[in-house]
């Protein structure tokens, strides 16, 4: 990596974390749990995302040891099911969904528009006690015994014929959605009514344009996997459902429900990660993002189609052949504005002037996951593959590829370029670069074998398999255990900052953005003044402008 | 407009907002607070609706699979019932934009008349619907709970309703898909009775306010919002009715 | 060979023959399937290479200490167009190739020889028409289009062959089919890839194929002697389903005889092709598949029948091409008493119609 670098911190031997700031402005349990404070509610939001993300990794890691051995030694097969059920639904509802717009969102969002706050602080607030609801439900079900329907809830499974707690996790994520949605709706209306003068849609930074396009399938789609939630729990009580046969109902109606949700919800969690990826090769390639438009929309695109392609996921369940075909067909569409992104990222960083902080390398590393992972959705996209490669382990590395080595990557990459915003000093630079490139080398070793797998025919919720495929399945466990490291090393260096990091000052990064032109860590009020926005986003020559002014008055 | 200046270390300077006492300090004024209030609840009403899109899906999907099944479970409905719940509500719908009206024109004694009748017609509402619920126990008709199909496999038994009706005898499998119209029915009333219980209980918080005159003063967010939110659910129940009541009858 | 160990070189033999990237290609249909998805993967790596290749290439042309002023650049429209169409483009042709191949697998021959599948928790169950049962394994020729109707008896599972490259649910509720020809005689992986409850991983067996000689024998010896059509034959006279479907003139119920695959007028005025899936649903929903003509007395058999009864009840009126059995059936037992005329059907429908008895 190369010595050079854009950060730019003040004279640590006299800089001091500013005296008044939201961390600071009150103490006390109840200034916390009662708080308004966008940015305090993201903090709550960190916290415990982060305690689920290292349960639900403890739980793959479970997983992982279980496939070493083609028999199922290490637990019975109902306790495998179990965990790997527990592992999909707090990965997927208690992290991914919430990861970025929660915590980054929140934090972010009224500091890029500038405003104040969110529209609705008590919702923002209710929002995260909704959260902690559903975590402790999890929790619950956990200690009482799991549940092992898979993250999928698949009718009539999980209506008939299973006895363990669905009815506790169908609730949990019912609770959970309804924090997801009320996420969503404060952003939305944070939006379109609270950017500060001169402010226009088209000079928000795409992070805002991201979160917007996540919070509209949020607020739209997360209702109809709550009502399908609604509608399991009653048939599993009454034992009468719209979903099971026997009766006249149909489960191939569950499935519409479930993954007219369910599709909607991956774009959910992959907008807004790629959001942060916007702001962060922007500001380390000191350039305007290029084709700011065309990744504006594209944003609003995916959650455009995002709608419409959910029964990609049904092709082989006795669809029509020709229903599967305009599912097929709405399904590439929806690939190519991922594309179109990619490439105007990797289009910003020409004629830039680029700097390899960690993150950045996050943001490299998830191009280059994200690239495969959208390739390899399009195989699952086309029917015809989609039949031999389904309900195997290429799905398997299909989602892990784009949520962990996209998503997670994103969520990292956006944590350590907020950290100085958000706690006032810098995370120790050349540690954190270690992890990501141990991150990035541990997924692969995890991830990559498992599409061979997947194509070999391995299926997926296997506890026990075929012994001609234990080479894989343990060279795909030796990498979680590196990709492990990875993830802790960031929480023990991440933690240590906070007493001993170096002092960050206003705008480390030099970065474009009203987050960046006021204190870190912010006031609770966020600015002294509501600023009057003149200038268009990720305009470098506003701020070299703006700095020589600076320098002019101190001087 | 607020007033504030800052100094070169960044301490803000003691203001004095003159501003409502009711507009939120994140808001730089009134306007924008309704603005934004009033969009976020035209939002979450639409969330609402994909809600209850959902069941309205599987009800339509069901109907047309299974329509004489529907057609004699609905007859065991009570139509008096479900018409005068209908007028119950949309006569509660107009005295929830009596209470917006009365708010606006800061006539505090209305307001509280109007929000009291509104709550009042409400619990009528609740009240008709557990006579009707209460009817289906005693017929055994609740799916899964307390369910006997004979009135379907032999309409005569039911003297009220055959005479109204005279429905055939239903085939065995057909008069097993009853239970789906009655699960149905449960669900959809039900996830409505459970939207109205939380209006009523929000109506009884707002009364208390409202005698307090908090809602007189031009802060008229809250009772307009939650005359959205009423208005929604008695569109929803506009739409129940005529699917579960009236299947045969048009 | 000699400077490598003998421990090594058995681990590398074994390794290497035992290495693959892709499972054996043992049907028509695999190669074909196997070249979309090398064109897939060869379009992927050239898109991963581009992307690499850019993100690299920049980064060490474009490095801070390289190029120290970023010159800001608003975007490209001929850029954008260019990679929105070219990846659209490729797309598309992944789109209408996989959506032929699919179309292909899920549209079975007509003169494909039929299976049926019966999956429960946690084994399949496979009847031959011929009577052979096979319990986790599935026997099949070369050179034959086979086709596997599939249904669950609980919840969804699903029918893998990876050496086939194909793949169906059996859906609780209703058939799905699917259709396949083994090429290459040998044993191969079946799997059930729908997760369903505690024993998904042991829900697995084996695939042989044979050649039509080793075929034929196999099905000889392993006949239980009766066929699927046989076995449905006397379930239909064991339910009464005869007491009703018979040739009398005063018959409540339609004769039988080469319904299936007909065109059939029903009570709704609906007209349908009687295929497997309306004689199951016949059985199992009566009342919403009367024939026209017909009172809406038939009770439903849901619950009396399993689904390998249903199976064998469907294989029965599938090859039913007279009603000479049903009239012997008749005439030398006492299933339905000849006086029952009194309980005739609602007046005014047309008798059912004398069928030829051929001898």
């Amino acid at each position: 990596m190369s010595a050079a670098t854009i950060v730019s911190l003040p004279d640590q031997s006299t800089a001091t974390i500013p005296k008044m700031n939201f961390l600071s402005k009150e103490n006390g349990l109840l200034s916390w749990l009662l708080t308004g404070d966008h940015k305090r509610i993201a903090t709550l939001y960190l916290i415990s995302i982060t305690f689920f993300f290292f349960i639900g990794g403890s739980l793959a890691g479970l997983i992982r040891l279980e496939l070493l051995t083609p028999q199922t030694s290490l637990m019975a097969a109902d306790t495998y099911n179990k965990v790997f059920t527990m592992h999909g639904v707090i990965m997927v509802f208690l992290f991914l969904v919430p990861s970025v717009p929660a915590t980054i969102g929140n934090f972010v969002i009224p500091l890029m528009v500038g405003a104040r706050d969110l529209a609705l602080p008590k919702i923002n607030l209710l929002s995260w006690y909704l959260y902690v609801i559903a975590g402790v439900m999890v929790i619950y079900t956990m200690a009482a015994g799991g549940v092992d329907t898979g993250w999928t809830f698949t009718s009539p499974l999980s209506t008939h014929y299973l006895n363990t707690h669905v009815i506790s996790t169908g609730l949990a994520i019912f609770v959970a959605g309804f924090s997801s949605i009320f996420t969503g709706l404060n952003f939305i209306v944070t939006i379109h009514k609270m950017r500060a003068p001169g402010m226009t849609w088209f000079r928000l930074p795409l992070f805002v344009w991201s979160n917007y396009a996540a919070s509209i399938l949020m607020v739209l789609g997360t209702p109809v996997l709550a009502i399908t939630l609604v509608l399991v729990v009653l048939e599993r009580t009454v034992h009468i459902g719209v979903f099971d046969p026997a009766y006249g109902g149909d489960p191939i109606l569950f499935q519409h429900l479930f993954w007219f949700y369910s599709h909607p919800a991956v774009y959910i969690m992959i907008l807004p990660g790629m959001g942060v990826i916007s702001e962060v090769v922007s500001t380390f390639s000191r350039k305007r993002v290029f084709g700011y438009t065309a990744v504006a929309f594209s944003s609003v695109a995916i959650a455009v189609f995002g709608f419409f392609v959910w029964a990609h996921h049904m092709f082989i369940m006795g669809i029509s052949n020709y229903a599967a075909l305009v599912f097929s067909l709405l399904t590439m569409l929806v690939a190519v504005p991922s594309a179109i992104k990619i490439f105007n990222w990797a289009f910003t960083l020409y004629k830039g002037s680029i700097t390899f902080e960690t993150p950045m390398l996050y943001a490299f590393g998830f191009m280059g996951l994200f690239t495969i992972g959208g390739m390899t959705g399009v195989f699952l996209g086309s029917t015809g593959t989609d039949i031999h490669l389904t309900e195997t382990y290429f799905i398997v590395a299909h989602f892990h590829f784009v949520m962990v080595g996209g998503m997670l990557m994103a969520f990292l990459s956006g944590i350590h370029f907020w950290w100085p915003k958000w706690t006032g000093r810098m995370y120790p630079e050349k540690i954190s670069q270690f992890a990501a490139v141990v991150t990035f080398i541990g997924f692969n070793f995890t991830f990559f074998p498992q599409f061979i797998l997947g194509t070999l025919g391995m299926p997926r919720r296997y506890a026990a398999y075929p012994p001609e495929f234990q080479a894989l399945n343990v060279f795909s466990t030796a990498g979680a255990t590196i990709l492990g490291v990875g993830y802790l090393l960031p929480i023990l260096y991440l933690t240590w900052s906070l007493k001993y990091g170096e002092i960050a000052g206003n705008n480390p990064w030099q970065a474009t953005g009203l987050e960046w032109q006021t204190q870190s860590p912010p006031l609770t009020e966020n600015f002294p003044e509501i600023p009057i926005v003149d200038h268009e986003a990720y305009d470098y020559e506003w701020l070299e402008r703006q700095q020589e002014k600076e320098v002019a008055s101190v001087g | 407009m607020s007033d504030s200046t800052s100094t070169a270390s960044g301490v803000i300077a003691e203001v004095h907002h003159e501003h409502p006492s009711y507009q939120r300090h994140h808001f730089e004024t009134v306007d924008q607070q309704f603005d934004a209030t009033n969009f976020a609840m035209w939002l979450f009403l639409l969330t609402e609706i994909m809600f209850f899109g959902g069941l309205f899906t599987a009800y339509m999907i069901m109907r047309n699979w299974y329509y004489p099944a529907f057609v004699e479970g609905s007859h065991q409905l009570n139509v008096g019932w479900g018409t005068a719940n209908t007028a119950v509500l949309i006569l509660s719908s107009f005295t929830m934009a009596m209470s917006v009206w009365s708010a606006e024109m800061r006539k505090k004694g209305m307001l509280i008349l109007f929000l009291s009748l509104t709550w009042i017609l409400g619990l009528a509402f609740l009240g008709i619907k557990s006579i009707e619920y209460h009817e289906k126990w005693v017929k055994h008709h609740v799916p899964g709970l307390h369910w006997s199909e004979s009135s379907f496999l032999n309409p005569a038994s039911d003297p009220e309703v055959y005479k109204e009706y005279h429905d055939k005898p239903l085939a065995p499998d057909m008069a097993q898909k009853t239970a789906e119209y009655f699960f149905l029915y449960f669900a959809m009333t039900g996830m409505h009775a459970l939207h109205m219980i939380i209006g009523i209980s929000l109506l009884t918080f707002m009364i208390f306010r409202a005698r307090q005159g908090a809602y007189t003063t031009g802060h008229v967010t809250y009772v307009e919002n939650f005359g959205l939110y009423w208005h929604f659910v008695d569109i929803v129940w506009i739409f129940l009715f005529p699917l579960l009541y009236l299947i045969s009858r048009y | 060979m000699d400077h490598i160990s003998p421990v090594l070189w058995q681990f590398l033999q074994k390794w290497l023959t035992h290495f693959a990237l892709f499972p054996p290609e043992a049907s028509k249909i695999a190669p074909e399937m196997d070249a979309l998805y090398f064109f897939m993967v060869l379009v992927s790596l050239v898109g991963l290479t581009l992307v690499v290749l850019l993100i690299v290439g920049f980064s060490i042309l474009y490095s801070k200490t390289r190029h120290p002023h970023a010159v800001q650049i608003e975007g490209s429209t001929v850029l954008e167009a260019t990679w929105t169409i070219i990846p659209l483009g490729l797309f598309l042709i992944m789109f209408v190739w996989g959506a032929l191949l699919y179309f292909r697998i899920y549209t079975p021959p007509a003169n494909a020889m039929n299976i049926y599948v019966v999956g429960k928790q946690w084994m399949w169950k496979v009847e031959h028409p011929g009577g052979q049962h096979e319990i986790n394994a599935l026997h099949v020729p070369t050179g034959r289009p086979v086709q596997l109707t599939l249904i669950s008896q609980d919840v969804f599972h699903s029918f893998s062959i990876p050496a086939f490259r194909v793949k169906r649910e059996a859906i609780p509720g209703r058939y799905t089919t699917v259709w396949f020809e083994a090429t290459t005689p040998g044993t191969y992986h079946l799997f059930c890839t729908q997760y369903c409850g505690t024993n998904h991983s042991q829900m697995i067996g084996d695939v042989v194929v044979m050649t039509p000689d080793d075929f034929r024998k196999w099905l000889d010896s392993s006949t239980s002697g009766n066929s699927l059509a046989q076995d449905g034959e006397r379930l239909f006279a064991s339910l009464s389903c005869i007491a009703c479907h018979n040739t009398r003139p005063d018959a409540r119920g339609p004769s039988l005889a080469n319904v299936y695959n007909s065109r059939l007028t029903l009570s709704t005025g609906e007209t349908i092709t009687a295929d497997d899936a309306y004689l199951r649903q016949a059985i199992l929903n009566p009342s919403q598949h009367i024939t026209q003509g017909y009172a809406p007395i038939m009770p439903t058999y849901q619950g009396q029948v399993s689904e390998e009864g249903v199976i064998a009840l469907v294989e029965y009126i599938k090859n039913l091409d007279s009603d000479y059995r049903v009239q012997q059936t008749l005439n030398t037992t006492d299933l339905v008493p000849e006086t029952e005329g009194g309980k005739a059907a609602t007046p005014g429908k047309a008798p059912a119609p004398q069928k030829e008895v051929k001898p």
